[in-house]
């Protein structure tokens, strides 16, 4: 592989990782990590109970405008 | 070195575009003065004037660790990558606001509407939304109510409060205006955004039950079906029977807005408003690069006059002079106080350095108001003709096509009814007169320039998939802001009977939603049954009470600044405050005191009393005229309490003010003491 299209490569790795987390896509990954990191020792959430859980947080505030 | 010859160049550049849009008379001018100015614009006063604010005025501090980095909870709390939280910031804070406004505010032509939204922006609503995330970045995350009353006193908190509640309401009443006057009479367009809400429950479904949490996936899956949806409609416009399905009365389909919406506010969220707001995101996103590419490269002439007649104050689509109406008019694109709220809600919590406050508060608002610019273009590039026959009544200019094109070209602005037959036809309408709301003739707009784009096919289709597109995330406001509105009367009604005040007691959940839906779907309900199109009403009251809560928000921000020793930077929000306080209370009192009847709510109210007394009015029209002379009072009404609840925050303010600049003790400032950051947490962190 070539310098340039390992760049390429990864700058598309970084946008799709940036899409992810812009989206929400991966915020059940970045939430085990986090309880691994600080809270290894309690039980964590299923990934639908997380989403759930995640959906109420979010709409419970005021997070639209005009 | 650099940045200063940079800086030059864009200075000049700037100027150049801003005097070409200024001094072209009786000749079209290109878009791309508009684009140019705006580009120049926007990168000026970030570089130079939201570094100086960040600098000096704010001291924004590198090295303070921020709420995200000390609370962190992976949660709430959680440092992100500006460029992250910049994308969420924006999403949140575009709206269908800065689509709307500009386009009505064309009547005015396309030079007052631009000044505004540029120098409103840059002066005004990028630093208001700026200091305000900063501020509330330097609390822990408060809310604008909270720091109101922890910085100024009770009162302010409480106006903050109020203010927020009545103008949810106005909002939502007429974005609802704007959705249902798009749809009515259009089986094509009432289908698309009817599949809008199947499709967002069966993605809401998917996300949550057959693939947990694959936001990305569904939301492709999502936006598929929607244009599906878009095509469907289409076709169902084709046949004779399916389309008389789908084609609605105004009162109907406000009953049905109202219904679903009360009906959207008390299922899970999960089910349909987290869906149609990942839907959303992506069309709005989508649609706005698009937009800004498709405007590039066809680069269109701009039709409408740089300023029409109407600056004088007879306008078609609302009453009332250039100053201060412009500015009332376009509230969001320039300065819009719902953004403070956003600006003190979840986004400080995940700001993970201060300096980042200048690229999310400033940047995004600077972004919002290039959308806004947009809009101006997608206005002003239809025939002043068919833009006036699409956007005005048939109060005003008649029911019939005859009537109404003779009444339009008499202003001057010529239109036959074989060209708004041909138009309607080809984007796919039986008619294009009187579709008041501003998303019609947008979405003309729109429609002309993707098809450009394109290939000269499908404009029918552009048209309605800009409808669609307008819709999803109208509706995704109207959802968010009645459960918002809820959650805020459920908080105020615990304090009087503690059930009420628990979100999840279903009896409170059921009553409190009803009388936020009854609330909006009062002031759509009118509307919808007024025969100038009820925009003309509903558009100004809005545009005051949003421009009053960017009051309360800059008199907050004077109030901090002030009490932290920064007297003589006060005028950075000080500045905006006074402009936001003389227009708006000038509008007040126009739409409160002016004897003549189309701009005075009172007057407007006593001269359809006249005639209804008289017997003047048809049959039809005397039937809804009680409803709109008291409509119309209580609209005047509101408008002197929104204008005496800011006049109140600004004397709290200057008192706090008066105390703290002779030394007197004030309350204490609630910003959470300093902590440094850990060297090794960086604020990357995503």
């Amino acid at each position: 592989m070539t310098a340039a299209t390992a760049g390429v490569v990864a700058a598309w790795r970084a946008g799709w990782r940036a899409l992810r987390t812009l989206s929400g896509d991966d915020a059940y990954e970045r939430y085990l990590e986090h309880q691994a990191a600080s809270h290894p020792d309690l039980p964590v959430l299923s990934r639908r109970a997380f989403y759930v859980d995640e959906q109420r947080r979010k709409w419970g505030t005021i997070n639209r405008c005009c | 070195m650099l940045k200063r010859i940079v800086g030059i160049i864009l200075a000049v550049v700037g100027a150049f575009a801003i005097g070409g849009i200024a001094l072209h008379r009786n000749e079209p001018i290109n878009a791309l003065w508009l684009v140019t100015a705006g580009v120049c614009i926007y990168v000026l006063g970030y570089r130079f004037y939201a570094a100086w604010i960040a600098a000096r005025v704010l001291t924004v501090d590198d090295t303070r660790a921020t709420p995200a980095e000390r609370l962190n909870d992976g949660r709430d709390f959680v440092p992100t990558h500006r460029w992250i939280v910049f994308g969420h910031h924006f999403a949140a804070i575009a709206g269908p606001g800065p689509l709307v406004g500009p386009t009505l505010a064309a009547q005015f032509g396309y030079l007052p509407g631009t000044i505004w939204i540029l120098f409103g922006s840059v002066l005004g609503g990028c630093v208001q939304d700026m200091i305000i995330l900063f501020m509330s970045t330097r609390r822990d995350g408060r809310s604008l109510g909270q720091m109101a009353r922890e910085e100024l006193g009770p009162f302010g908190g409480f106006a903050a409060l109020a203010g927020t509640l009545m103008i949810m309401i106005i909002l939502i009443a007429v974005l609802a205006l704007v959705v249902v006057n798009a749809m009515k009479g259009s089986p094509w367009a009432t289908f698309s955004v009817f599949a809008t809400i199947p499709i967002a429950i069966a993605i809401g479904l998917y996300v949550r039950s057959v693939r947990p949490g694959r936001v990305l996936e569904a939301s492709i899956i999502g936006m598929i079906l929607l244009l599906v949806g878009v095509a469907g409609g289409g076709w169902i416009d084709q046949s004779a029977q399916l389309r008389g399905m789908f084609d609605y009365s105004g009162p109907q389909l406000a009953a049905f807005v109202i219904g679903y919406g009360w009906l959207a506010a008390i299922i899970p969220v999960w089910l349909l408003l987290a869906p149609r707001g990942y839907l959303s995101t992506f069309l709005k996103l989508g649609v706005i690069g698009l937009l800004a590419i498709s405007i590039v490269v066809i680069h269109p002439e701009l039709k409408m006059p740089a300023l029409t007649r109407f600056i004088a104050g007879d306008g078609p689509i609302f009453a009332g002079k250039i100053f201060p109406f412009v500015f009332i008019t376009i509230a969001c694109g320039a300065v819009s106080g719902f953004h403070a709220l956003v600006s003190s809600g979840t986004t400080p919590k995940l700001i993970g350095s201060e300096a980042d406050v200048r690229l999310v508060g400033y940047g995004s608002m600077a972004l919002e108001s290039f959308v806004a610019i947009m809009a101006v273009i997608a206005a002003t590039l239809l025939d002043p003709g068919v833009y006036f026959a699409i956007n005005t009544g048939a109060g005003v200019v008649g029911a019939d096509a005859h009537t109404a094109v003779a009444t339009i070209s008499a202003w001057g602005f010529p239109v036959t009814v074989d060209q708004m037959q041909q138009l309607a036809h080809r984007m796919g309408e039986r008619t294009l007169f009187a579709r008041t709301g501003g998303a019609p003739s947008l979405a003309v707009g729109m429609a002309s320039i993707f098809s450009s784009t394109f290939g000269n096919k499908l404009l029918a289709a552009w048209y309605h998939f800009a409808l669609m597109f307008e819709a999803v995330f109208i509706l995704t406001t109207i959802d968010a802001g009645t459960r918002v509105g809820r959650f805020m009367l459920q908080d105020f009604l615990g304090h009087f009977w503690k059930p009420l005040g628990r979100t999840s007691w279903y009896p409170s959940v059921l009553l409190t939603s009803a009388l936020i839906v009854a609330g909006w779907g009062y002031f759509l309900y009118v509307g919808v049954i007024d025969p100038n199109g009820g925009i003309n009403i509903l558009w100004p009251l809005f545009g005051i009470a949003n421009q009053m809560l960017a009051a309360i928000a800059l008199s907050v921000a004077t109030g901090i600044l002030i009490k932290s020793g920064k007297l003589r930077y006060s005028w950075v929000t000080g500045g905006p405050l006074a402009w936001l306080a003389l227009i708006t209370t000038v509008a007040a009192w126009q739409k409160v005191m002016s004897p003549d009847p189309q701009l005075g709510f009172f007057s407007g109210a006593a001269a359809l009393a006249g005639k209804l007394a008289s017997g003047a009015l048809p049959a039809a029209r005397a039937a809804v005229a009680p409803k709109l002379i008291f409509n119309q009072q209580l609209d005047g009404w509101l408008t002197i309490i929104f204008t005496v609840i800011v006049w109140l925050v600004i004397a709290d303010m200057l008192r706090v003010a008066l105390r703290a600049a002779r030394g007197l003790p004030t309350l204490a400032s609630s910003e959470a003491p300093r902590v440094a950051r850990m060297p090794a947490v960086g604020g990357s962190g995503s």
